[in-house]
């Protein structure tokens, strides 16, 4: 088994496959092939949910100096087959004067959109599933498709704490859609192109002797624009400290008050893919997609990097959450619309300044300055405190 | 056998006089805003079937007018519904029969 | 090209676009015209401008629907009667319709197939926005920034 044959076992597999149909006409071996694609993503990734959910807990669990869940199998790791059975078999209740069809159709659409959005990233080399010109543009498209689906979910249910739930919900997403966008800017304009693959191939290469290699997050501008990435994309998938749209002491459950069983389901799987979705995304066009990080480790595959490297952005999701109360819902938005967008563009123009540089050291240097400017003007001028008005008191005469 | 481009056409028309169904027959403005998106939508289709089908399909010319085509659009969704909810909120009513004054 | 694919689509398409027009509850014919855009981005990705299909899920179903789903929120009554519908405006779109109809059935050169093309890539596209279409660019960035304040100007509620 050589390096290679081990990197592309699940290529030969896919080709193995499709050779057991040897002469169908050309659409059916396209189909057969997506076909297969979208088998081995949602199969890997429905592992990876299961796998995620029980490790959240336990991982809070510690952080909060307690155990998790340890009693269904060996350090409790059954316990998502125990969650999948009792979600099921839950009585599936919708409100009378609810919409039905949008009460049902907006669980699915939510969790459809989030799982399109896993389709067009590279998880190794040659192992993207969807290879189209305009990758993430794709990704951003059906990642914008999911406030309507967020909508609906607080229109079917005919209650007003869900409606107000939705409505919070999709101002936060839009605010932080902006940020989100306009981070990866940078990086499509070092590489010139839309594709995720190109992008992942940019960040091969070593430099000082293989010991640093050329992702993006290794300069000033990749940096800045990965921690506003991270942050965007925490606020995308509605996790604390930014989860005013599910916090349970505050608006019950938000949009997803009025479901039950398997639909309440079908919305943490969206909540958990939606996070896996901006952290593979994070790795590809900031922490360079499947590369090895030490030119001496480059024999180990390159999906196991992929995943390597999205369970520590997992790890540091569920941290966290762990560590940090909840922002206040105006802090958040002022927070996107004053800090992130002013330091987003301040991306754009630095990583313009370092390419103009010809990726030197005095670019880098001149790109670190126009960052550091930039955000220790906008740290002091940002209002965070805000002045409050004398007391005012009103009786019920 | 592949489409031709009056199939493309045929299509297109027919979203149109279908956006323009719902411009002219309903009462509700929001009902019309979404019938002159659905005439701007299908416009944009004939601008990129004629591109693909037309003589020289290798000068970008039916993309473009299409991409600014949708960006303007947007830019009147977002205008015109912004004015349905100023309207709403002076005259308590999305209905365009009653919208019959000049003096508010 | 196949035929199945494209007749598919064009099923999808206008059946969300006469259910958007026709439909009496208003918050079902905005979710159905959301289904005939996402018809009418298949159509570009048919046709070979696969970054046009992008942006018109982007910005139609991601921006504008949204925008419509969120007006029909704040401009909802409680006795919601949305009015009568004018058959008079059936009447024009049939006759438009008929018109059209004629007007491509008369032209004999566009029977004729598709001519293979190269697929036009991003790159050329941002390019040709670049050194061709500067002028309209900037256009319609001073456009949409006029849009964005005047939509603001227009809800702004006025400070009592």
């Amino acid at each position: 088994m050589t390096r290679e044959s081990v990197d592309q076992i699940f290529v030969s597999a896919k080709r193995w496959l499709l050779s057991l149909l040897p002469d169908a006409p050309d659409w059916v071996i396209q189909i057969a092939s997506s076909l297969i694609n979208i088998a081995a993503v949602l199969g890997a990734f429905m592992m990876l949910f299961a796998l995620i959910s029980v490790l959240e807990r336990k991982i809070l669990a510690r952080i909060q100096n307690r155990y998790g869940p340890n009693r269904v199998g060996p350090f409790g790791l059954f316990q998502p087959v125990a969650d999948g059975i009792k979600l099921l078999i839950k009585e599936d209740i919708v409100p009378i004067r609810a919409d039905k069809i949008i009460h049902f159709i907006a669980p699915i659409m939510i969790a459809a959109t989030a799982i399109l959005a896993l389709g067009v990233i590279p998880y190794g080399r040659n192992m993207t599933p969807f290879s189209i010109d305009g990758g993430i543009l794709f990704f951003f498209a059906v990642g914008s498709t999911t406030e309507l689906g967020v909508f609906m979910a607080g229109w079917g249910s005919n209650n007003k704490f869900s409606m107000l739930g939705a409505m919070r919900a999709i101002a936060q997403m839009v605010s932080y859609e902006l940020p989100l966008i306009i981070t990866v800017l940078p990086v499509i304009m070092i590489v010139g192109s839309l594709s995720a693959d190109a992008i992942v191939a940019a960040q091969e290469g070593y430099v000082l002797a293989g010991i640093v290699p050329r992702w993006f997050v290794f300069t000033p501008w990749g940096l800045a624009a990965f921690i506003l990435f991270f942050v965007s994309g925490l606020v995308e998938s509605n996790r604390t400290p930014f989860d005013v749209p599910e916090g349970e002491s505050e608006i019950v459950a938000g949009h997803m008050t009025e479901y039950s069983g398997f639909k309440y389901a079908n919305f943490f799987l969206a909540e958990y893919f939606g996070m896996f979705a901006v952290s593979g995304l994070a790795v590809t066009l900031f922490l360079g997609g499947w590369h090895a990080p030490l030119s001496v480790l480059q024999f180990i595959p390159s999906y196991i990097w992929f995943f390597a490297k999205l369970a520590v952005l997992l790890f540091v999701f569920i941290w966290i959450r762990g560590t940090l109360p909840r922002m206040r819902v105006d802090h958040v938005m002022g927070f996107a619309w004053k800090f992130m967008l002013p330091m987003a563009f301040t991306c754009i123009i630095a990583a313009a300044v370092w390419h103009y540089q010809r990726h030197g050291l005095a670019g880098w240097l001149w790109s670190l300055g126009v960052v550091s400017i930039i955000y220790l003007g906008l740290s002091r001028l940002v209002e965070t405190k805000k002045k409050f008005a004398p007391r005012t008191y009103r009786f019920a005469e | 056998m592949s489409p031709t481009l009056s199939l493309f056409l045929i299509i297109s028309a027919a979203l149109f006089s279908i956006g323009l169904l719902a411009a002219l027959s309903r009462r509700h403005a929001i009902f019309i805003l979404i019938g002159i998106e659905l005439m701007l939508a299908a416009a944009n289709l004939n601008f990129i079937a004629f591109w693909r089908f037309g003589p020289q399909p290798q000068s970008p010319t039916g993309v473009m007018v299409a991409i600014f085509s949708i960006a303007i659009a947007a830019a009147e969704a977002a205008v015109g519904l912004a004015l349905v909810i100023a309207v709403y909120r002076h005259y308590r009513t999305t209905s365009v029969d009653k919208l019959d004054q000049l003096k508010g | 090209m196949s035929t199945a694919a494209f007749t598919v689509i064009a099923i999808l398409t206008l059946a969300g676009a006469l259910a958007a027009a026709s439909l009496p509850k208003l918050i079902h014919a905005a979710l159905c015209l959301v289904i005939a855009f996402v018809g009418i981005a298949a159509f570009f990705f048919l046709l070979g401008a696969e970054f046009v299909g992008l942006v018109q899920v982007f910005v139609y179903v991601g921006a504008v629907a949204v925008l419509i789903v969120f007006t029909i929120l704040l401009t909802r009554r409680a006795d919601e009667k949305t009015g009568g519908f004018n058959w008079g405006g059936v009447v024009i779109a049939i006759a438009v319709f008929a018109g059209l109809i004629w007007a491509i059935l008369q032209t004999p050169s566009l029977s004729l197939p598709a001519p293979l093309i190269e697929a036009l890539t991003v790159k050329r596209i941002g390019e040709v926005l670049m050194t061709d279409y500067i002028w309209p660019l900037q256009c319609v960035g001073l456009l949409l920034t006029a849009a964005l304040i005047g939509g603001l100007i227009l809800v702004m509620e006025e400070k009592p």
